[in-house]
């Protein structure tokens, strides 16, 4: 049964049908991925305002110009600490909640993980508007908390303080994107073995030992999956950095997608700009490079 | 069968490319009926039709005497409009008529061959009904691109309430204001409300220190090349815009905070003044609680004078709005804008956009908005009329600016720095 399947399916996956099918698909990939990749390495080594033929060409000098930059600095660390919150606060809580309100049923439970997903479902800009006003510095929450602990007249605006800022906005990521990263767990957590769970307990195991050899390894697809797009969003944030201060104040929260808006978008400076786009562009590619050699290989071999 | 097959799937293919390619042609199978312009302009956002309606007026009456000619109209939103527009013109498609604010960005597009040169038509037919002052700023080395329908200046919005409050006069000089600020600090008040998160409201305290300290010589100094941007009057500039934020005048947070945020607070009652254009008034109601503002407490004085300054104190920095013309606008285009720029019009643009009117014989609109009337006269008495440096400048000078200021007073940058910055941006560009 399975042998003839795999016939069918390889007489399909050659010729002119499978020519047919992919060309959709192709022609969409080509037009709005491909051809614009192209156009943005050619364009980054000019020096060009977007308007008519780009002539005045810079060979690096674009690359170059952004390491020596200072708010580009800014801007990968910034990328960098989000990729590593994501992981090391993000992912362990979406796993924790997934364990609370994902494997078993109590009254209620519904309206927890909607409560959790919700977020998740907001747009980027309405997240933005929303904690602006939870950050406000004369009715916002900090102020509040500061005012009830006995500062009167306190005043906090964290989004204005170049210092706190982007530990504001990194607030505000965990908790919109945590309760995808929870839902994909729940989702893992319905394929493990009850059985095997059964068995680790009866044989003298502690409930964070079943966790940690039983039910971990079994998620292990799902752990993978949601740290790749969580990578991949940390590097490409954009709309809720842009809505809680457009990379400011003084560029403290700029991140790699801000830092091109601001300094190609903005200035007119497209082959900068461009040059930029190829630096995301190569550390994205870098990275689904390396994970899927190493990760997801070693997971489909495993 | 094979073969027969694979070129099917290679015209398929084909056939999708083609889908996809924009449909040319078409325009002008039309042509013969009559000319179509398109015309982009600026909605208030926030959903008020009126500025839109106003424009559709324009367009029924001006169609009703030119059959011919059908106008296309597109409100957008300020940012919407930015980017759109930049879109249009990279594509080398302009939109015949669109919204310009002057300046570096509108000689960008000009330099790039974007813009039609309209010299002669403005020269003999609105050059007799429209300041020169106010008609220069579409104007870049003798040739005209557009025409301004609004022209207005910067200055200082304040709470009269307050200041009476605080027993403060309006003051003539920076010290006076120093002054000012510290006893409405005392009376419990914000003395200025400040949205710098947005940049370009800061960096508009900068610029006009810098007119009040320099005047038209140093900035045409460093605009020809004869000085520069970190000249002496720049980084006094500074140095006095830190004296300022050394009081402490500005609300909490106000680094992060927009212009519509600031905008509140003057609008309910707790900022006592704030640096801002003439459309002000409008955006103070709507960001306040009550959406009414506080009404006819709010007053207008120009920017203080620096004592010691080579600027005069009648000098103003403003801006305003007006339209541009796509390259391949026709002369139809032309005749419309001229339609458009009546006095009729320009009168109620005063209602319904909070406009400073340009055209002869619609400035009778003001008599009774006490401040627009105000603006007008600044404007008019004004000898040099410096437009904002953020539309001035070129786009990737003026945001350089705006980026030093807020870095000052951030703390970021010293004064000098602050004006090195501004210079290497310029030099660079």
């Amino acid at each position: 049964m399975i042998g003839h399947q795999r016939k069918k399916l390889q007489t399909m996956g050659s010729g002119p049908v499978a020519l047919l099918l992919i060309a959709p698909a192709f022609v969409l990939f080509t037009l709005f991925v491909v051809i614009p990749v192209i156009q943005a390495g050619y364009y980054s080594v000019f020096h060009w305002n977007g308007m008519g033929p780009a002539s005045d060409f810079r060979g690096l000098g674009n690359f170059r110009q952004m390491t020596q930059h200072p708010v580009f600095a800014t801007a990968l660390q910034n990328n960098l600490v989000l990729i590593v919150v994501s992981l090391v606060v993000q992912l362990p809580l979406a796993f924790l909640l997934a364990m609370l309100v994902g494997r078993r049923s109590f009254p209620g439970v519904m309206i927890f993980r909607s409560i959790f997903f919700f977020p998740y479902v907001l747009a980027e800009i309405v997240t933005g508007i929303i904690w602006k006003f939870i950050y406000h510095p004369q009715v916002g929450v900090p102020t509040m908390l500061a005012r009830l602990f006995g500062a009167d007249g306190a005043q906090i605006g964290l989004l204005g303080e170049p210092n706190a800022a982007f530990s504001a906005i990194l607030v505000v990521v965990v908790w919109k994107y945590l309760g995808f990263h929870m839902i994909l767990y729940i989702a893992g957590l319905q394929g493990v073995s009850k059985d095997l769970e059964d068995a680790a307990v009866v044989d003298g195991a502690s409930k964070l030992q079943v966790v940690r050899h039983v039910i971990i390894p079994s998620i292990r697809n799902t752990i993978v999956i949601s740290v790749f797009l969580s990578v991949i969003g940390s590097l490409n944030i954009f709309d809720v950095v842009w809505a809680l201060g457009q990379g400011g104040p003084v560029h403290s929260t700029e991140t790699l997608v801000t830092y091109l808006y601001n300094f190609g978008f903005r200035r007119f400076a497209f082959g900068y700009g461009s040059a930029v786009a190829v630096v995301i562009f190569l550390l994205s590619f870098a990275f689904n490079f390396l994970y899927q050699r190493f990760i997801v290989r070693e997971q489909t071999n495993g | 069968m094979r073969t027969l097959s694979r070129n099917l799937g290679f015209m398929l293919v084909l056939l999708l490319v083609a889908m996809m390619l924009p449909a040319g042609g078409s325009q002008e199978d039309t042509a013969d009926q009559g000319v179509t312009i398109t015309w982009w302009a600026l909605s208030s956002g926030g959903g008020d039709q009126s500025r839109q309606q106003l424009r559709e007026q324009v367009i029924a009456d001006y169609e009703a005497e030119h059959p011919d000619v059908t106008i296309e109209l597109t409100m957008l939103e300020n940012e919407a409009f930015k980017q759109k527009v930049q879109v249009a013109v990279q594509g080398g498609d302009p939109p015949d008529i669109f919204h310009s604010w002057g300046g570096g960005v509108m000689v960008e597009y000009a330099q790039a061959g974007m813009l039609r040169d309209i010299t002669d038509y403005v020269e003999n037919n609105l050059a007799d009904r429209i300041g020169s002052g106010a008609l220069g700023v579409y104007g870049y080395d003798g040739h005209y691109y557009g025409a301004p329908y609004d022209m207005g200046a910067f200055g200082i919005w304040y709470n009269k309430a307050i200041f009476e409050e605080a027993g403060v006069e309006v003051p003539a000089t920076w010290s006076e204001l120093l002054d000012a600020v510290q006893a409405i600090k005392d009376a419990g008040y914000i003395p200025i409300a400040l949205g710098a998160g947005d940049r370009w409201p800061a960096h508009h305290w900068w610029a006009y220190l810098a007119t009040r300290i320099g005047g038209e010589a140093a900035f045409t100094a460093a605009y020809d090349g004869s000085g520069s941007f970190a000249d002496e009057p720049f980084v006094r500039a500074g140095e006095m815009m830190l004296q300022l934020a050394d009081l402490d005048p500005f609300q909490a947070g106000y680094l992060g905070a927009t212009y519509d945020d600031a905008a509140a607070f003057m609008g309910n009652g707790q900022a006592a003044m704030q640096l801002m254009g003439q459309w002000n008034p409008a955006v103070i109601a709507a960001n306040s609680t009550s959406g009414n503002g506080i009404g006819d407490d709010l007053g207008w004085f120009p920017f203080p004078m620096v004592s010691g300054g080579a600027g005069d104190p009648n000098d103003v920095l403003g801006g305003g709005n007006g339209y541009v013309i796509g390259a391949n606008a026709p002369d139809e285009a032309l005749d419309f804008l001229n339609f458009f720029l009546q006095a009729k019009y320009n009168e109620e643009l005063v209602d319904v956009e909070g406009i400073i009117p340009v055209v002869d014989g619609a400035q009778e609109a003001l008599a009774n908005n006490p401040y627009s009337q105000r603006i007008a006269e600044a404007v008019a008495q004004a000898d040099y009329f410096q437009l904002y440096y953020d539309q001035y400048l070129p786009p990737a000078v003026g945001e350089a600016v705006k980026d030093a200021v807020v870095a000052l007073l951030a703390g970021n940058l010293t004064p000098a720095e602050c004006a090195q910055m501004v210079d290497e941006a310029w030099r660079n560009n």
